[in-house]
């Protein structure tokens, strides 16, 4: 079992999810955050002076996989995602010991 | 009917848009609160409404206690006026006209102060404040609002529709003086967050500029044709200067934004406030244009000369009552006024009548900037060293909201 944890940009985040529905995926948690990598925030200009934004808007999307699944849906994601232009995101997997679905209490793989 | 009811019947029109154009005004300080508000950070902006909002709390009382005796009564004294009419004692109700311009005029004194607040925002203490803007009434305002309606700046022959001298650069020199003493903001100018919430700035520079009709057309004291010129010139001012930034910003830094476009309208304001009912023509659209373009650069003045001068009062209007009330003096035009009856006012030098009246414009605006600004600073240096102006380095990391209120803005959830 995995954590696939996406930051991408906001107007990516439609298509993303459409992308992955596709895939098969049935359960995303999407947080709205604010970052900077490479790309080092922007500029706004009010009343002529410039001021730098250094945390940008993003979106940081947390899915649950199985093992098996980890690289095809990475893919999903990154072509869902991509704009060739700075800003795009990062995806990052981690590992995960355990997963309850509160429901009906089912555990691990069959929880996902 | 008779001739008494047929006087009694024409009066009724003007007391009703007396009245109509007071509650205008009254509208302007919450406008004005939420313009100021949206700049201000998301930690400070229930300070800068509270700012506001108290104007309209200790001003209408003290107009009443003795502001409005002080400030036009008797109209002999070309300095101040005298407490013959604290409480409004002696004031017969009439057709309701006095009563109706009193209350007119106490909407003008609320704002007046409130108008400060933009540029301290962020770092005063609430408790300064709140002994700033009675002394600073009955110190500065009310004298300079004496001596320009009815006293020596106006007998001389000096002319101010609104409240461009009176008002907008008596508070513009007001605030740089207030600005000098308080001090910087914490990380100012380098670590300045941008406006908090421009829909709110938006929001207010709409609630401005409908009041300001009011406020403009309102100063005719009569619903008669000098009040619907003031009103196409409050319309066209306004649009004139918000057009006029926007092109300088589009131009210089390559955007058309909506802070331009609001301090645009507000400067546009701001110039015609003085001129309103003494213009007429393209004549607006003109004073706005150059307006628009003097308050877009003079907003930069406070990073040339280093005062902290927080949302721009000084650059918007201490310079936009300037141009407005200096051009006033090649603007004004008496004859389209008069109805070919006799001159009320000076020619502008434009229509025939040299430079006399630029002149007195010239010295009106010296004068009040004089008093106004010594004044202002010897009120803030008495503050601070008596219950200090300042908030400590903790209050103002955490906000004003919290450690002066007790209140947030936006809860979660």
């Amino acid at each position: 079992m995995k954590l696939i944890t996406a930051v991408v940009k906001p107007f990516k985040l439609d298509e993303v999810k459409d992308a992955l529905k596709a895939a098969g995926i049935v359960g995303i948690t999407a947080t709205e955050v604010r970052g900077f990598g490479r790309q080092s925030g922007h500029t706004e200009t009010y009343r002529g002076t410039e001021y730098n934004i250094a945390f940008v808007p993003k979106v940081k999307l947390e899915i649950l996989v199985g093992d098996d699944d980890v690289e095809r849906i990475v893919g999903v994601i990154v072509d869902a995602a991509r704009t060739d232009k700075i800003g795009d995101g990062k995806i990052w997997v981690t590992s995960v010991d355990s997963i309850v679905r509160i429901r009906t209490g089912e555990l691990n793989d069959d929880a996902i | 009917m008779t001739e008494e009811e047929l006087v009694t019947l024409a009066g009724s029109g003007n007391v009703a848009w007396i009245l109509v154009s007071a509650a205008l005004v009254l509208f302007m300080t919450p406008g004005l609160a939420f313009f100021y508000g949206g700049m201000d950070r998301t930690k400070n902006v229930l300070n800068m409404l509270m700012m506001n909002f108290y104007c309209l709390l200790i001003v209408p009382v003290l107009w009443i206690v003795a502001g409005y005796s002080l400030a036009q009564e008797p109209y002999g004294n070309k300095f101040i006026g005298g407490f013959s009419q604290v409480f409004l004692k002696d004031i017969d109700l009439g057709d309701g006209k006095t009563i109706a311009t009193i209350a007119f005029l106490g909407m003008f004194a609320s704002i007046t102060p409130a108008l400060i607040s933009g540029a301290v925002a962020g770092r005063m203490k609430f408790s300064a404040w709140a002994l700033f803007v009675p002394l600073w009434l009955f110190l500065v305002f009310i004298p300079v609002f004496k001596w320009v309606y009815g006293g020596w700046l106006f007998q001389r022959g000096s002319i101010d529709f609104a409240g461009g001298t009176a008002i907008h650069v008596n508070a513009g020199i007001a605030a740089l003086a207030a600005v000098l003493v308080l001090g910087k903001r914490k990380g100012w100018p380098s670590e300045i967050q941008p406006p908090h919430s421009m829909p709110l700035v938006m929001l207010g520079t709409g609630i401005l500029w409908f009041g300001w009709f009011g406020f403009n057309a309102g100063s005719a004291l009569a619903a008669n044709g000098q009040a619907a010129q003031a009103f196409m010139n409050t319309f066209l001012a306004a649009a004139a200067a918000g057009l006029a930034w926007c092109i300088v910003e589009r131009l210089r830094d390559g955007h058309f934004t909506n802070l331009g476009a609001a301090s645009g309208i507000v400067a546009g304001l701001v110039a015609i406030t003085p001129c309103a009912g003494f213009v007429d023509g393209a004549d607006p659209i003109l004073i706005g244009l150059i307006a628009g373009v003097a308050c877009c650069y003079a907003v930069k003045l406070k990073s040339r000369f280093g005062y902290d001068d927080a949302l721009d009062v000084v650059g918007v209007h201490l310079v936009g009552g300037l141009v407005g009330s200096l051009l006033l003096g090649l603007f004004a035009n008496p004859e389209f006024f008069s109805g070919g009856g006799e001159l009320l006012f000076l020619e502008g030098a434009f229509y025939g009548g040299g430079l006399q009246l630029l002149g007195e414009q010239a010295l009106a605006n010296g004068s009040a900037i004089v008093w106004s600004f010594v004044v202002t600073f010897g009120i803030m240096i008495a503050l601070k060293k008596t219950i200090g102006v300042r908030v400590d380095e903790e209050t103002e990391v955490v906000g004003l909201d919290l450690s002066e209120h007790r209140e947030t803005a936006y809860h979660s959830g």
